[in-house]
């Protein structure tokens, strides 16, 4: 049996605008039917990541696999028949639906792009189960996207995201823009198609609670680099990097009993500029661990099980030091 | 936290409603809440339960077609038709806000120390040099490193949080008795978040200000609450003290809001996350019923027939507006259908 390729493949990803490095060098990989969550703050360049990938934006350099086939570089033309093998969902529903079009006209729009002609009996025939799948109901393709509810409106989209049968769905921040009430039925929902259908998923997010709802997998980025990848579990009970220890941390828990008993550690304000990114280490300049190897050597990504830490202070048995727990003076005696 | 002096601010039966052209619209329907000195309350709710309004009633910043009745008491002066003069010397010097996004709230074309400082020239009748130094001091106050450079610093300069430390450092430039924060970390990530929580939890410590904090994140109530509001259409439905209002929700609405959350150790795999059916009710006339019965698994007869009134439970502070309020413990709960 010849190995099926992966769902998605990226290597060592280059995103330039201008003098920007939004991405610098992401290496990712998305087997079929997995769940993968890329998360980090605003501007770690994780949304510009998903949009290399549905090639919204040709990469600087580096190469982007879907399901096998190199899309990094296609022309608008060639890489028609590959788009039905990728869809986006964005975060909010209301700027990415086109107010002018009937919901059955846009969940049926990736077929139309595809140029397959299908007849508009044939249409209906297929948007209507579309609808339904994401537990809507069959008259709603002869409504507009502003008759609708944020949450409708969020599973509109992900109805046309799935009309093509991808191998990866890209989920782009689809719940921040909800309600919490709402988020869950979406999340529900992204969980029961993604389990029914066996789609891999892109889930980028800076929500670590939906991430561990969700995700099988976990990739941390931090102004444009991958600084941890690894299995849900392992990130969320051992996590290796200094900084996915500190955003863990950081994230409040709902349970005040709990919560009072975390001590969040504390990073400062400054994000560093995506102009001019700190030498060696990108986070050295906000760790709390940082040292003076750390400005002069970048650190090399270090394997831990399935995935890695970029840090010169996890050591190769992918042990190191806790940020959480740890005295900055004991780690470096 | 329970004191026994009266409390900083009293509201009591607080309405607010909006005429449109299509009817008037009741955005708060009989809102009470009082605020003890040095006490942290967290109102939580999702869009459109009039928490903002609500807050923005406090101290008279509504527009001027907003109908306002009921009462708002600050150390027993009633704020609520009080003439704008009088509102004007308790706006920043006894009442501050900050709000979501402090770019909007800043003046891009002036220095963060002439900001801060004109706050102080008004309401303390400082000089300018004196109104300076105190920028500083302040700066310094709410952890912003460096500050008597950054004072002459523009707000473009500063990333988010620090633009939210600058806001927060204006709001306490007074030494105000209570401060309103509508959604204050809701723009930010969670790092500068955790930062900014810290800094109103310390503000709270050293001077006892009384903060009012507006949120739909129960992570953040969870972090830095006393006390709990949670609001829907316009109501309180439920108040309590934090612990108890997480380990044992009375009212359904707060039930579900907890269990539709993803917590930690909650994964799809295993888990379901709880759905609240239905959308929040148009803000219209309020009706004589529970606004929620529509959405609830427990609605009956007698909730569509009245309004359930505020009620403590078993003599406690906690309070909930239900009928067939939950009795089990929270998750249990959620599965039973009376």
């Amino acid at each position: 049996m010849t190995p099926q390729p992966n769902a998605l493949e990226i290597a060592d990803l280059v995103m330039h605008f201008g003098p920007v490095r939004a991405v610098d060098g992401v290496s990712l990989t998305i087997p079929r039917g997995r769940v993968t969550a890329l998360v980090g703050e605003s501007g770690s360049g994780k949304s510009t990541v998903g949009r290399c990938v549905v090639r919204l934006v040709e990469p600087t350099a580096g190469t982007v696999r879907i399901a096998g086939t190199d899309v990094t570089h296609l022309s608008r033309r060639r890489l028609r028949p590959h788009r039905g093998a990728v869809s986006i969902v964005f975060q909010d529903p209301a700027a990415s639906l086109d107010p002018r079009m009937l919901v059955g006209e846009i969940v049926a729009e990736p077929l139309r792009l595809a140029g397959k002609r299908i007849s508009r009996r044939d249409r209906d025939a297929r948007v209507a189960p579309q609808l339904e799948r994401v537990g809507l109901r069959a008259e709603v393709a002869r409504r507009y996207p502003h008759e609708l509810s944020g949450g409708q409106r969020q599973r509109v989209s992900i109805a046309r995201a799935l009309i093509s049968e991808p191998m990866l769905l890209i989920a782009d921040e689809p719940t921040s823009a909800l309600d919490v009430s709402v988020q869950a039925s979406v999340l529900n929902l992204l969980a029961d198609l993604q389990r029914d259908i066996g789609f891999a998923c892109l889930f980028i997010t800076h929500d670590l609670s939906a991430v561990e709802y969700l995700a099988d997998d976990i990739a941390v980025m931090y102004l444009g680099q991958l600084v941890e990848t690894g299995s849900r579990e392992r990130i969320f009970a051992r996590p290796a990097h200094p900084y996915t220890q500190a955003l863990l941390s950081a994230a409040p828990v709902a349970d005040p009993v709990r919560q009072r008993d975390r001590q969040p550690v504390l990073l400062g304000d400054d994000l560093p500029s995506a102009l001019d990114p700190p030498s060696g280490c990108r986070f050295r300049t906000r760790c709390p661990l940082a040292f003076d190897r750390c400005a002069t050597e970048v650190p090399a990504q270090t394997a831990i099980g399935d995935g890695m830490a970029a840090c010169h202070l996890v050591r190769p048995d992918g042990t190191g030091p806790d940020v959480r727990t740890a005295d900055p003076s004991e780690v470096l005696s | 936290m329970t004191t026994a002096s009266a409390p900083v601010l009293e509201i009591r039966d607080l309405s607010v409603s909006f005429p449109t052209e299509t009817g008037t619209v009741s955005a708060v329907d009989g809102v009470s809440l009082d605020l003890a000195a040095g006490e942290i309350v967290g109102m939580v709710g999702e869009s459109g339960c009039g928490k903002s309004v609500t807050a923005m009633s406090i101290a008279g910043l509504l527009p001027g077609s907003a109908r306002v009745t009921g009462s708002v008491r600050l150390d027993g002066a009633e704020l609520v038709g009080a003439r704008e003069s009088a509102l004007r010397r308790v706006r920043g010097r006894e009442i501050a806000y900050i709000f979501q996004e402090p770019m909007t709230s800043l003046n891009p074309v002036l220095t963060v120390g002439r900001q801060i400082g004109e706050v102080l020239q008004v309401h303390e009748r400082m000089s300018r040099r004196a109104a300076r130094a105190r920028a500083v001091e302040l700066l310094t106050l709410v952890g912003i490193p460096s500050a008597a450079q950054r004072v002459d610093g523009y707000p473009h300069q500063l990333s988010g949080g620090m633009r939210q430390r600058v806001m927060i450092a204006m709001a306490v430039a007074c030494g105000p008795k209570v401060l309103v924060a509508d959604e204050p970390t809701t723009a930010l990530d969670v790092t500068v978040q955790a930062g900014i929580l810290q800094v109103l939890r310390d503000l709270r410590d050293r001077l006892g200000t009384s903060v009012l904090i507006i949120t739909h994140d129960l992570g953040v109530i969870a972090d830095i609450a006393d006390r709990v509001v949670v609001m829907y259409a316009g109501r309180v439905v439920e108040r309590a003290p934090v612990d108890d209002l997480f380990a044992h929700p009375r009212h359904r609405y707060t039930a579900g809001l907890l269990s539709a959350s993803p917590q930690p150790g909650r994964h799809a795999g295993t888990d379901r996350l709880t759905e609240i059916p239905g959308l929040v009710p148009v803000l219209a006339s309020q009706p004589d019923a529970c606004t929620f019965a529509d959405r609830c698994p427990a609605a009956d007869e007698q909730c569509r027939a009245a309004a359930p009134p505020l009620e403590g439970i078993g003599g406690t502070d906690h309070v909930a507006a239900c009928w067939h309020p939950c009795t089990a413990a929270p998750t249990a709960a959620q599965g039973a259908n009376r």
